[in-house]
Formats: C-alpha cells, sequence, structure tokens
C-alpha cells in the first residue's frame, strides 16, 4: 500500500442475500483517490453507485475486499466520511441551524467552547449562502435549500472524504446550477476529498478531476476512469464553446450510450420515457467528433 | 356530528381569508363553508322532528327537538334547585351550631356533609373527571411501554400476541373482573377514591392503552432509514440516538394513538357507567331509563347529544395539543 493514497477501495465485492438467493452487486472494484480529489461516479441507475458510496461510507460492508482511509480499515460509519444524503436527510424537526449544530456537538464535543461552536456552525451555513433562513425549519425551506443545509451539516464535521449521493439529483436545473458553483467554490477553499454521484455528465465533466464510470450491473465493476484536466476555476458558460471539454462529454455519453448502452432502452419507446427520470440524462447538445 | 365537525371545518377557513381575494367570493366561500353545514343541520332536524312523531313507545312519542330543548331546560333547573337547597343545607347547619354554641361554650359543632342526588351537570363532571385520570394512566403505561417495544424486537415479539389478544377486548368483560379486584385490593379504612371511581377509571385505561401503545411501538421502531444512517455517520450514542433521533421522530404517531385513546376511553366509560351503576353520564341515561317516567326519553336524548359533544371537544381538544406539539404539520389534519 503506497502511502500516498488518501483513500484506497481494493477488490471490493458485495453481495446481498435476497429471497432468490445472493445477489452479487459489486465485483471486484478497485480504486485510488488522492487527498483533495474530486471524483465523480456515473453509471446507469441500479449499476451500484450507492453501494459503492455506502461501502466506503461504512453503512455497507463488502463481502470481500475493503476501503482503506489514511492507512485505516473502514469498518464502520463516522463523521470523518460524511455524507450529503440524496433526499438531504434533515432532522424535520430541527432548524437548519439545530441539524447543523446536532452534527458539530458531536463531533466537536469536549474540543470546541459554546462560542466557537456557534460561530463554526454559522460559518458553515455561510459556505452554502444559508445565513437568511437558518432558523427555519425543513419545512419552511425549498428543496434546494434543504439540501444547502445538508452539505453545510457534512462540511461542518470537517471530514476527510465528503461522499455525496446524487445530492442535486431531484432539483431543477437553474438551482442545480447555482449549487454546482457554490460547491467548486467551496472545493476550491477547503480542498475536501470528494465523491460524487451524479446521472448528469454535464455536471461531471464541470465538477471533476475524475470520472469513474461504473458498468451495468448485475456484478458491476469500474469501467472507465476519465481524468479530466481542465483549468479552475471553471466557467460553465466559457466551457460550453470548449472544444476539449465537450471531447470529455463525448467520452463519458460514448461510454454509456454505446458501450453500456442499457438493453431496455433499445427500440421499446415506452420503457425509455418510463425510465427516463431514472435514467442517466439524455445529452442537452450533441458533442461534436 | 359530523355537521358540527363541518361547520368547525368552514370557520377556520373563513379565518384564513386573504386580504385581497375579492368581497364577492369571499362571500360566495362563505356561504358554501357555513350555509351547507347549517342547511345540512337544519333538515337534520326537520327529519328528526317529523321522524320522532311517527315513533310511539311505552314512554310516549320519541323525544323531537323541541323535547329535547325543553328537557334541556328542565336540567338546567334541577340543577339550580338542588344547588339552592345544597346552600340552604349548610346555612341551616351552620346557624344551628351557632346557636348551641351561644348555649353551651364547651359544644363542639359537627359538620355533616349534603347528600343530595348527584344532577346531570355533576354526572357530566364526574364522567369527565374519570375519563381524563383513565386516559391520563393509559398513557403513562402505554408510551414508555410503546416506546420500550419499538426499541427492542424481542420484547416486541414476546408482547405482540398478548396486545393483540387483549386490544379488541369490550369493556363489558372486564368490569365484572377490574370491579372484584378492586373490592379486594382496595381496603382501606379511610377511602381517598371511591370504589366505583376506581372501578371506571381502571376499566378505561384498560381499553384505551392499545392505541397509544400500538402507534407509540410502531412510531417508533419505524425511525425512516435515512435518519438512521445519518445517526451512524454522526456515531450518536445509543441514548443520543433514542432521545434525539428516535422519540421527536415518534411523535406525530404517538400523538395519533392518544387521539384515538381519548375516543374510546370516552364511549367506552359511557358503557361501563351505565353497566356498573357507577356515577357519570352512563348511570344518568340508565336511571332515566329505569325511571320510565313520560320526560325520561327527551333526558336521555339530551344525553346522548351531551355525550357526543363532549367527545368531539374532546377530540379537537387533542388536535389543539398535536397542532402545538408535534412537528409534523401535515400529518394531523385528517
Ligand atoms: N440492501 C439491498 N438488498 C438487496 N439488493 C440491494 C440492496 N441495496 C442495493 N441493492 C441492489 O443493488 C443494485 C445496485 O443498487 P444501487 O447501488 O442503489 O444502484 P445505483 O445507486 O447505481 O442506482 C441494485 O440492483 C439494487 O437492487
Ligand atoms: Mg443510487
Amino acid at each position: 500500500m503506497s502511502l500516498s493514497k488518501h483513500l484506497e477501495l481494493t477488490g471490493v465485492s458485495i453481495e446481498f442475500p435476497t429471497p432468490k438467493g445472493p445477489f452479487k452487486a459489486l465485483d471486484n472494484v478497485n480504486l485510488k483517490i488522492e487527498k483533495g480529489e474530486f471524483v465523480s461516479l456515473i453509471g446507469h441507475s441500479g449499476c451500484g453507485k450507492s453501494t459503492v458510496l455506502n461501502i466506503v461510507a461504512g453503512l455497507h460492508k463488502a463481502t470481500t475486499g475493503g476501503v482503506v482511509l489514511e492507512g485505516k480499515e473502514v469498518d464502520e460509519p463516522g463523521p470523518e466520511r460524511a455524507v450529503v444524503f440524496q433526499n438531504h436527510s434533515l432532522l424535520p424537526w430541527l432548524s437548519a441551524y439545530e441539524n447543523v449544530e446536532l452534527a458539530v456537538k458531536q463531533v466537536f464535543k469536549g474540543q470546541k467552547s459554546k462560542a466557537e461552536m456557534k460561530a463554526w456552525i454559522e460559518h458553515n451555513l455561510e459556505l452554502v449562502h444559508m445565513t437568511h433562513a437558518m432558523h427555519k425549519r425543513p419545512d419552511e425551506i425549498s428543496g434546494g435549500m434543504k439540501q444547502r443545509v445538508g452539505i453545510a451539516r457534512a462540511l461542518a464535521m470537517e471530514p476527510q472524504v465528503l461522499l455525496m449521493d446524487e445530492p442535486f439529483g431531484a432539483l431543477d436545473a437553474l438551482t442545480r446550477a447555482h449549487l454546482q458553483d457554490s460547491l467548486m467554490e467551496i472545493q476550491k477553499d477547503l480542498n475536501n476529498t470528494v465523491i460524487m454521484i451524479t446521472h448528469d455528465v454535464d455536471e461531471a465533466v464541470l465538477l471533476s478531476d475524475r470520472i469513474v464510470m461504473m458498468t451495468n450491473g448485475p456484478a458491476a465493476t469500474v469501467g472507465e476512469i476519465l481524468k479530466v484536466e481542465l483549468p479552475r476555476p471553471r466557467d460553465r458558460i466559457a466551457l460550453a464553446d470548449d472544444p476539449q471539454y465537450n471531447h470529455y462529454r463525448h467520452q463519458v455519453l460514448s461510454f454509456l450510450y454505446e458501450k453500456q448502452r442499457k438493453v431496455e432502452d433499445i427500440g421499446q419507446h415506452r420503457s425509455v420515457k418510463k425510465s427516463e427520470e431514472e435514467a442517466v440524462e439524455l445529452p442537452k447538445k450533441r458533442a461534436h467528433g | 356530528m359530523s355537521s358540527i365537525r363541518m361547520t368547525l371545518a368552514g370557520v377556520s377557513s373563513i379565518a384564513g381569508v386573504k386580504s385581497n381575494d375579492t368581497m364577492s367570493s369571499w362571500l360566495k366561500r362563505s356561504a358554501r363553508a357555513l350555509g351547507l353545514p347549517l342547511l345540512g343541520l337544519l333538515v337534520f332536524l326537520l327529519i328528526w322532528q317529523a321522524g320522532a312523531k311517527q315513533i310511539h313507545t311505552s314512554l310516549g312519542e320519541f323525544p323531537g327537538p323541541s323535547q329535547v330543548y325543553q328537557q334541556t331546560l328542565s336540567l338546567i333547573a334541577d340543577h339550580n334547585a338542588e344547588r339552592a337547597r345544597e346552600t340552604d343545607f349548610y346555612e341551616r347547619q351552620e346557624q344551628r351550631n351557632a346557636e348551641r354554641i351561644a348555649k353551651d361554650p364547651s359544644y363542639e359543632p359537627k359538620i355533616r356533609e349534603y347528600t343530595g342526588k348527584p344532577t346531570f351537570f355533576d354526572q357530566i363532571g364526574t364522567s369527565l373527571v374519570t375519563v381524563l385520570a383513565g386516559f391520563f394512566i393509559a398513557g403513562l403505561i402505554a408510551i414508555p411501554l410503546g416506546i420500550c417495544i419499538g426499541l427492542n424486537g424481542a420484547l416486541y415479539s414476546a408482547l405482540n400476541p398478548i396486545i393483540q389478544l387483549f386490544k379488541p377486548v369490550s369493556p363489558l368483560a372486564w368490569l365484572p373482573l377490574v370491579t372484584m379486584v378492586v373490592s379486594a385490593v382496595y381496603v382501606t379504612p379511610d377511602p381517598l377514591f371511591a370504589k366505583s371511581f376506581l372501578t371506571s377509571l381502571f376499566t378505561v385505561s384498560l381499553c384505551c392503552l392499545w392505541p397509544t401503545l400500538i402507534n407509540t411501538a410502531v412510531g417508533v421502531s419505524a425511525v425512516s432509514p435515512d435518519l438512521q444512517n445519518v445517526s451512524k455517520v454522526l456515531r450518536l450514542s445509543w441514548g443520543t440516538h433514542v432521545v434525539k433521533i428516535v422519540l421527536p421522530s415518534s411523535v406525530p404517531m404517538i400523538f395519533t394513538g392518544l387521539r384515538l385513546s381519548l375516543g374510546i376511553a370516552w364511549m367506552v366509560l359511557i358503557a361501563a357507567e351505565m353497566l356498573a351503576q357507577n356515577p357519570g353520564l352512563g348511570k344518568f341515561v340508565w336511571d332515566e331509563f329505569q325511571n320510565g317516567s313520560s320526560d325520561s326519553l327527551g333526558r336521555i336524548m339530551v344525553a346522548v347529544l351531551v355525550i357526543g359533544l363532549i367527545g368531539f371537544l374532546l377530540d379537537r381538544i387533542m388536535l389543539l395539543l398535536q397542532r402545538a406539539f408535534s412537528w409534523d404539520k401535515n400529518a394531523i389534519t385528517r
């Protein structure tokens, strides 16, 4: 094991027990991630992206293989691997501030004074531009704002790795673009290691240092890894006309729609329509090539 | 009762009128909100009046709305008369004692309690106190036990058959057992509570604790997996997990259970009072039935309406408490 690697998944496989016998969701997933790297996982719905993330989070246990973070084997969940859940998972009876507070109190118990904790909570809510509504409860704020609070809660834990499961999947395009920009800014300042699941090709290319493309399940594994060497800060409008950017998009699209085309997608127009929401987002603009 | 429910719903929607609404649409909406329930009530009264005339019983005609109104007035008059007699009694007693002390300064005055017949309104008071006490005890048992069962799968499996067995038992079946047990166990020379009160109380508790118990257990055991994951990622200790995640997230279910329990408690109490001849509205109904005068059916009808009204008010009060204390504001408008 080389010391330079921050986070390492080695030979990770997992089988879920089902009534019809064990179901092998992942087979021999290998991935090495550097400190401060932004990696996104992309693949068709149901291929096992969430399962990979949950194994890194410690919420699932790999059947074989394992995860090592900073030389330490991951065997249970913990705040050093903070998770931003797809559906925000805020406690509905607490305000935004109190949701972040619960995490901060737990992580910095005995390390920060009351005043320091308050300042830290407010700082993290400010990072995601939520200061104005920090005393509102989840049912009083929009979906995008809830997701911001979820991110603030995760950042406030000062995690070594930030795990995000389709964090912007449920949001409209405009809100999503705002949050992507915020996330890039925060990432620039804090230099967190991030693993993000996405089903949006543009999002993956815009945000990532590397894009990990997964094969279809069952027994899914890492298909290809694409290194995105666009200079930062990245500007979505400038990149829209950038040949390099479009080249990356094309590679991801061709992986998803040619190499790993889902069988149901052929011909059957109705089934395509039905699964459109879950399937990888269709390209909005033809990549040239 | 449902028409009253609709009226209240209408009143609250009128309160929510926005200033920018045009006058005509406001009128239209309030006509719908208030007019329809009132219309329903009016039709009901007409059918009742007409129908009552057709039913002849051995105690005379079935009471219509006008007889019920008369009997309400007469019950109020009875109550006031009884109160006057009571005041008289105490005044005379005081006077007598004062006279005897004047004659013989060493005389120690005796104070005797007035033992008049409880009026309709006294019976209402007794029933209310009993139902609230029984409901309170049921909650005191059901909520903690429900939390334990919900947290512990093994305990749940062990107790589930017992819960399922006792839940559907009618209060009338419990009553003889509770009566005998209270008589046997509660023997003190100077009883703080009447045995009849305790019998009603425990019967009510036994019958109404099940919905709270079951809803609490389900609420506690069905914490959303997402929130459980949050708790795991934060590495909350078991105690913190229960206090910060499990209990708050089960509050709406606990309230749903409590509301069901209170409704059952009220129904059970009236039946228990009738059967056991324990003081309360149930006894009032039974006494009037046995009494069999020409006014009896009218008075029973008054009692029926009052029982319905109190049941409805108890439910509304629980709803207000739920609104005040539960975080889930959507689940409670049902
Ligand atoms: N707890 C589980 N038990 C059984 N099967 C599961 C479980 N979790 C996930 N799976 C299966 O594993 C596969 C991958 O799921 P998931 O990781 O959620 O996919 P993705 O996030 O890529 O859409 C799916 O076929 C899913 O049905
Ligand atoms: Mg998923």
